[in-house]
Parts: structure tokens; sequence; C-alpha cells
């Protein structure tokens, strides 16, 4: 009997590790990576030309980084590994399995699959603010991009802004690598994480690191607030300033020329969507996620879920769940298990997401802002569509639901597909109508899943 | 004037020299097209529905707000495109 | 379990539907309305938006040359901006029997009142110097045009509600019937009682009559949509082409909406979905109709769910079995345009029995001897 083809998307610490099960198992897998080099966002690899040390590039987690990179290289004769390539669609194949549109390095191609295990790992939640539409906003993850893949800094003076861990992380790595850093500004009330404290602590490792970066931003002269509120950029053209309110209500101006601000993270699901995966709303995280069973299931017999794409939890839990996923995999396949292996994930990702939880109510989405946000406001950046047309179209035009508001407002009908305001939105709506944000629902993904080019590549 | 990112990492390697807009720039080996731009100017592109100009966000391949356009007619993504040797950037107009 | 009581029941929140909604109410019938999902979402919120006279079957030229009256004034009607441009169809030729095609159209739709414009190769190539070599000759239409379908029903939905008809969406009917006495038509949270009955249920129009004793075989179809990022202004007019493989727009945005070939449905949930390949053989096509688009970007697709007739025009018309229904369903594919005057043809079918409107080609009585059951629909649709 032929052996099942198994395609993988996405090769962050989740897809590899996955792809190391599989491979291990004497299946070759389809590692489908839309980057370049295999390591995903979290150990992002400089393209060729743009290496540098790996302590440089990933501080505490260089090891962890350096282990995933020589994974990938190790496995490379035993997987069929597709760099440069993105899975734009995704339909069912009669009479089981997946078909998958690719775009790669040499053009649109269709790939056979029997199984999937989604490995789309997560990008930066925002919040519109005030100014945040100029050229010099970008996010904390993409500030972080900047300097870990290209060696760069998003500017000469930078103002970061956050809710979560990567907050003082990428003020830390700024700091060192040389760059100026005008304002570390935490929107997180400091009460959330005190109350959170005892539980953070049970994962003392993550902890220390939080504070260390903290501490270390503090010593080396960095203004770091928290309770930030009212965040402004100033600028006609470009950032000029970032004005905010500090825990005690008073009015700060810290002049700047880039701002990197992000409100924790969001999954990256469309593949999941496209597959036909059930989803759930998730209410620690006030967000959308495909369902995904301890050890990986989604809710479709033929696809398996692992890392932030499926629910937030950081690189070691994704590089867990890839390993758990597979496995659960392998014994769908019928395959000898290794019951002791699987009893030793379970129980790691068990106390993980404990520790998860904690971290979530530490920082979270701070949804309440939606309130300041002015209805002159941008939200959908795409199509330019302000936080008062969303209003109104709940007040005026009878829009219940998020794919009601985007087909009457054009609100995540742009290039990203509502990646980037689909949050913002939904709580703008469910504000005005007086509702639970879950009760508007969500976007559905829709093939492509990012632009492709009308025209078949040469 | 000059360009919004900054360089902190100087690196060895030849210059890979490409354009913006008709004026010559330098980039390196490694350099993606979003930072060699914004290294000499403050953004790329004009925005489509209204006044002012963009610069990327999410610098991962998911906003969407880092499009170009070349001069050959083709349209890239600036964050996910390695520059190369010739290639004319055409901003719009966007940020000098 | 709410109980209503009304003069009319409507089955149904499409675009006509809710136009019914609105001219009942105007003729000072009281309305309910039972939707599936939302108002607006199914085939009249999700097709190419092609407000079109040009290439439509003969028979139904008279009500379009009704409905397109009517566009003119939705603005004004509905209080919103529905989009509308009468940017001219211009329907191209591809070879010379293709042109041939459009010269014989032109003397029918001259018939109806309908004036065409003939343009030979270097005529076309003059005002649309954008076009490719692959284009031959056209057929304009200056009157057609384009609007945003994704408003337009929704639109007609908040005025039949302002003027007092009560909407219920998420409301999937499960049966209806007659009594002797009156309509009950039995939807998922509320039971309506009614005198008159009208069947708007698209793909599902023909189970409804069905529970009526009358054949109406309805094929599901679902047409594959694809839209472009914004782009400068170039695609001045909407395109068809002879033989109706490939459509497309410039929307007033700048994106290029594109349409050609099938998506899947499935009818038991009610939700289409596009097809990759579709999508991508539609490209190709518009890229030999408009070459200067190769550098574009698509950004989405979608396909929605639509009845197609065998004969490819709608039922629309009196019950043959039972007094005080009528149909308005099948559009196959191009009702979007004919929405606004079916809309006021079903208030008069109801308030008065007839309509002004020429409706014999569309009668239910058509398919009574239908004995084929099912059938898939195929080909090519003229969208």
């Amino acid at each position: 009997m032929a052996e099942a083809t198994v395609a993988i998307v996405g090769a962050g610490p989740a897809g590899l590790r996955a792809a190391q099960v599989l491979a291990e198992a004497g299946l070759r897998p389809l590692l489908i990576d839309e980057g370049h080099r295999a390591g995903g966002q979290i150990y992002r690899r400089p393209p060729p030309g743009a290496e540098r040390p790996a302590a440089d590039l990933y501080g505490f987690e260089a090891g962890r980084a350096r282990a995933l990179h020589d994974l990938a290289e190790a496995l490379a004769p035993r997987i069929d590994y597709r760099p440069g390539t993105m899975v734009w669609g995704i339909a069912p194949r009669e009479p089981a399995g997946f078909d998958l549109d690719c775009l790669g390095p040499a053009g649109h191609g269709r790939i056979a699959a029997d199984r999937l295990v989604l490995a789309t790992g997560a990008m930066d939640r925002t919040l519109p603010f005030p100014g945040w539409t100029l050229p010099g906003v970008f996010t904390l993850g993409a500030a972080q991009i900047a300097l870990k893949a290209q060696g760069m800094a998003i500017g000469r003076r930078v103002a970061l802004v956050g809710a979560g861990p990567l907050l003082p992380l990428v003020a830390h790595q700024y700091a060192k690598a040389g760059a100026t850093v005008v304002a570390v500004l935490d929107v997180t009330p400091l009460g959330a994480k005190v109350r959170a404290a005892p539980r953070l602590a049970a994962v003392p490792a993550t902890l220390a690191k939080g504070v260390w970066y903290t501490l270390a931003c503090a010593l080396r002269g960095m203004p770091v607030r928290s309770g930030v509120r009212a965040l402004a950029v100033e600028g006609d053209h470009q950032v000029e300033a970032l004005t905010f309110e500090d825990a005690s209500g008073r009015r700060h101006r810290v002049a700047c020329d880039a701002v990197g601000a992000s409100f924790g993270l969001r999954s990256e699901a469309q593949a999941a969507d496209l597959a036909g995966c059930r989803f759930v709303f998730e209410p620690l995280t006030r967000q959308w996620q495909p369902v995904r069973s301890g050890q990986g299931h989604s809710s479709h017999p033929q696809v398996y879920l692992a890392g932030d794409g499926s629910g937030i939890g950081g690189a070691d839990v994704a590089e867990l769940q890839g390993e758990r996923a597979a496995l659960a995999l392998l014994a769908d396949l019928g395959r000898p298990r290794d019951t002791s292996r699987e009893a030793r994930l379970d129980r790691r990702l068990a106390r993980q997401a404990g520790f998860r939880a904690a971290l979530e109510a530490a920082y979270p989405y701070p949804h309440h802002l939606v309130d300041r946000i002015g209805d002159d406001e941008i939200v959908c950046r795409c199509e330019g569509i302000t936080a008062g047309a969303l209003r109104r179209a709940a007040t005026e035009r009878e829009a219940r639901e998020m794919n009601r508001l985007k087909a009457l407002t054009r609100a995540g009908m742009g290039r990203c597909q509502g990646r980037v305001c689909g949050h913002a939105a939904a709580e703008i709506l469910a504000r005005r109508l007086g509702v639970p944000v879950e009760a508007v629902g969500r976007l559905r993904g829709q093939a492509p899943i990012k632009p492709i080019p009308l025209r078949e590549p040469a | 004037m000059t360009g919004l990112f900054q360089r902190l990492a100087t690196r060895p390697g030849a210059a890979i020299p490409f354009t913006i807009d008709g004026a010559p720039a330098e980039a390196k080996a490694g350099d993606l097209l979003i930072g060699a731009i914004l290294l000499y100017r403050r953004s790329l592109r004009r925005f489509e529905f209204g006044p002012g100009e963009r610069a990327g966000f999410c610098l991962m391949g998911a906003c969407q707000d880092c499009w170009v356009g070349l001069a050959d007619g083709r349209r890239v993504r600036a964050c996910t495109t390695l520059v190369e040797p010739g290639m004319a950037v055409i901003t719009g107009g966007a940020g000098g | 379990m709410e109980h209503l009581t009304v003069d009319v029941a409507i089955i149904g929140g499409g675009t006509a539907a809710c136009a019914a909604a609105v001219a009942l109410r105007e003729a000072g019938l009281t309305v309910a309305l039972l939707e599936k999902r939302l108002c607006g979402a199914g085939a009249s919120g999700v097709n190419f938006g092609g407000v079109r006279q040009q290439g439509r079957d003969v028979a139904e030229l008279p009500l379009s040359r009704r409905s397109r009256a009517l566009w003119d004034g939705l603005n004004a009607k509905l209080g919103e901006d529905v989009g509308f441009e009468a940017t001219g169809h211009i329907k191209l030729a591809r070879s010379e029997s293709d042109m041939a095609v459009l010269e014989a159209y032109a003397r029918d739709a001259a018939e109806h009142g309908l004036d065409l414009q003939l343009l030979g190769a270097n005529a076309l190539r003059a005002e649309m110097p954008w076009l490719g070599p692959a284009v031959v000759g056209a057929s304009l239409s200056p009157t057609d045009g384009q609007a945003n379908p994704r408003v337009v029903g929704p639109a007609f939905a908040r005025l039949a509600r302002r003027l007092g008809a009560e909407l219920r969406e998420h409301s999937p009917v499960r049966h209806a019937a007659h009594d002797g006495a009156g309509f009950t038509v039995e939807a998922e949270g509320v039971t309506v009682k009614s005198r008159s009955l009208v069947n708007a249920a698209g793909a599902y129009g023909g189970a409804v009559a069905g529970w009526f004793g009358e054949a109406a075989p309805v094929a599901p179809l679902s047409p594959n949509m694809v839209v472009t990022e914004p782009l400068a202004p170039l695609v001045t007019r909407s395109i068809g082409v002879v033989g109706g493989d490939v459509y497309l727009r410039q929307t007033r945005r700048g994106n290029v909406v594109l349409g050609g070939g099938r998506g899947t449905a499935d009818v038991a949930d009610g939700l289409a979905r596009p097809v990759s390949a579709t999508s991508l053989a539609a490209g190709a096509k518009t890229l030999a109709l408009v070459p200067d688009l190769a550098h574009a970007q698509v950004i989405r697709s979608w396909s929605g769910l639509d009845g197609e007739m065998p004969d490819h025009i709608p039922v629309i018309g009196p019950s043959s079995t039972r007094p005080g229904l009528v149909h308005a369903f099948g559009f196959s594919g191009h009702g979007f345009q004919l929405g606004p005057a079916v809309g006021e043809i079903l208030a008069e079918l109801v308030t008065q029995g007839r309509s002004t409107s020429p409706l014999h080609p569309f009668r239910i009585e058509r398919f009574a001897g239908w004995r084929g059951g099912p059938y898939r629909s195929e080909g090519e649709i003229e969208h």
C-alpha cells in the first residue's frame, strides 16, 4: 500500500518538529515554507549574505534557534522541503485528502496530500491609535525582524509599545544592537501583571527572562513605563513624536521617528479555514481559533494543528505541539505508538498551558481601548475604512456580524483580508452593538490567502 | 533627506546597485527590498484611498502594506523580496 | 416560537424578494419575509455586479428594460449609494462568427427598444486601445453598467423594514402549505400565516414549488469570481464575450472583478466556494482580452449559490396549482439586474393577479411535463 502523503504547512518550530517525527517514522513529508530558510519568524534566519552570529540574533534563545536550524539541515535529505512556497488555496480532493494550490519559485503548482499538518504561525495583533497608519509605525514583530533579518533598526529614535513579553525583549535587542530607544511603553495595567505573577512564577525560566529584559532596559537608561494609555503618533507625513498618558494620567510627548507597537499575537489561521476546520472562540485571548485537541487533532479527521497558528503558545510550546501532532498522525495511520513519549509530551504541554493562561491574563488584549478610537481613525489599513464608518454600519445599516460589516463597509476586503483590522473591527462592532465580541463572529478566510499574480509567473 | 531605517550591523560584501524612482541607490547582498528602500526613503508608496503614504507594517509578509512597483511592470512585496542588481523601484513619488 | 399573521409571506431574502417586500408595503399590505441566512447575502449579494441588458434572452428584455429604468433612481429610493454607474457594457467578439452572433442579437434587441452599437476592430481600438489582439469586434450597450452587489440587497431589506415589513433572518423555512383558508409557512423560530405567498427561494425555489405539487427543475449554479487589488483606472466599461466564458469590470475604487466558469456548491449547507483552477483560467482569459492587467495581483476569490433552469431563464409568475402563490426563482446566474423590476412584478401579481410585463415565457407550467428529475447545470454562464 502506498504511504500516505503528508504536507506540513509552515517551517517554524512546530512544522520542523512535526517533520522530524514523520521523517523518523520513515515518511517523507512535504514541508512547505513561505520563507526561504526554515526557522519561521521566531527563529528567522537572515538571507544569504546577511548572516550574523546566533547569539546576536536570538539572545537567550540562540541554543534553541541553532538546534532547529541544524535540524532543518539534517532533515533536508529525508523530507521534501519546498522553500519560498506559499500555499494560497486548499480544497478537498475526491475521494479524500486535499489539493494545495501553491505559488513557488517555479510558479503555480498543485500538491495533493492525504493529510495536513498546519503550522502556520502568528502575526502581531494590532489596535488602531491616532497616527498608526503613518509611515514609520510598524509592529513590534516588524521592529524585531528588521533587526534579526536585516541588521537594521526601524528608525533613529525608536519608541516601542506593547502588551506582552515581546516588548522588553525587542527593547533590549534594539539597545544591545546600538539603536536609540526613546521609550518602552507597556499598555498593560500593572494590576493585571501583579495578579498573574504567582502563576507566572510556575515557569521560573520565562519569568526570569521577562524580568531580566525589563531590568536590562531600565539599566540602559531606557524610559520604561507600565499602564500607559491614550497613545497617539504625531506627524503630518511621517512620525514626529509619540504622545501618551502615564498610569497617573499625566500627558507625555516623546520625539521619535519610528514606532513599533503591538498588542500580543494573533493566529494565522486562514489555511485551517480553507481546509474546513471548525473554529471556536477562545475567551482568554478573545480570538477565534481552529478547534485543536491536546494531541493536535483539528475537527477535520485528516488535518492536524500545531503552534501559534491554532492558538498562541509561543515557540517552545510550538515545538512540543509539532511533535505531538505528528505522533497523533502516525497513530492514526496505524503506526506503532510510543505511549510513554506521548504521555511525556502531554504532561509538558499541560504544564505549558497553565503558564500560557497566566501569561495571557497578565497581558490581555487591551480591547477596552477601542472606545478611545476616534471616528476619524482608519481601522482597515488596506481600504482606508474608519472607525466611524464601522460604527455607522452597526447603527444605521444593520451590520450585526463581521462578514456583513465587511460587505457593507469593505473593512477586511483589502489585500490583507482583515488580518490587521479584523480583531479591532470586531471589538468596535461588538462594543457599538452592546454584545459580546464572539457574537459578531469572524471574517472567513478566502483563497488566495495572500495576493497572487493574475498572470501565471514565467 | 535621510531614510527611515538605520543599518546597525555593517557587513562585508559587494554593493548591489539599484534605483529608486530613477535615483541610484546601493544595497548589500541579503537586503530585503523594504530595507534597501527605507535606508534611503521614508516611505514606499502612496496610499490609494486617501492622503498619505505607507512604509510597510509587519515585515513578515502578512499585512500586504509594502507592495511596490518595478519599472518593468512587476509588483512585489518589499518585505519578502530580496533586492537584485539593477532593480528599478517606482514608489509613485512617495516619501522623498 | 413566534407567530405572525400577514397578508403576504415571502420565502427568500434576495434582492427581488426584498424589493417585493418594499413594493407590497407601498401597496399597503402587511408582509413577513423569511431568509435562511442574511438578506442579500446569497446569489444577489455575491454576483459579478453587472447591470446588463445586452446579451439576455430576448424574452427577458422587457423585464430588463423595465428594471434598467429603476436603477437610475435606486440611490434616491434606497437612501444609499449602491455604486450604480452606466459605464456601458461591451460584448466582445473573438472571431468572425462571434461577430455574426452579435449582429444578429443587435437586430433582435432593436425590436425591444434596446439600441446596441456594433463596433469593428478599428473603431473598437480607437475607443479602447487597451484591448488585446484577440478581440476583433464588439457590441456596445451604452446604457448598461455595473453596481455593488453587496449593498443592493441589504439596502432593499432595510427599506422594507423601515416601511414596516417583518424581516426574519437566520430563519430557514422548513415547510409551507395551504389549508384551504390560507398559507402556513413554518420557519425556524417563526410560523407565518398569510393570504398570499411569494416563492423567491433561489436555488431552493424548486423545492418550495414541489410542496405545492409543481415541477420546477432547479440546478445549483455557482459562478466563480475573482478580484484584483486596486489598480489605476483602465477598464472603462463592463466587459463580456460571446460564449460567456469570461467577464470583467473595474470598480470605482480600482479593483478589477473578473469571472468565468464555475465554483462548487453544496446545496445542503448553502455554501459555495471558488475553484482555484477556474480562477487561474479566468485570469488567463482576462489577460488575453486586457494584456495590461499582466502585473495585477489577485486578492480574493469567491462564489455564490444561484438556481439555474434548464432553459436558462427564470420562473416568474403565478402558481399553476395554488391561487395566491407566486414564483420568482431560477434566475440562472443573471438575476441581479432584474431584481428591482421583479420586486415590482411580484407585488403586481399579488395585488392584481397579473403584471404589466410579459411573463408568458417564464410561466412555471413550461416544466409541467418535466420527467428528467434533477439535472446537472453545465456550460458557460452569461453573467
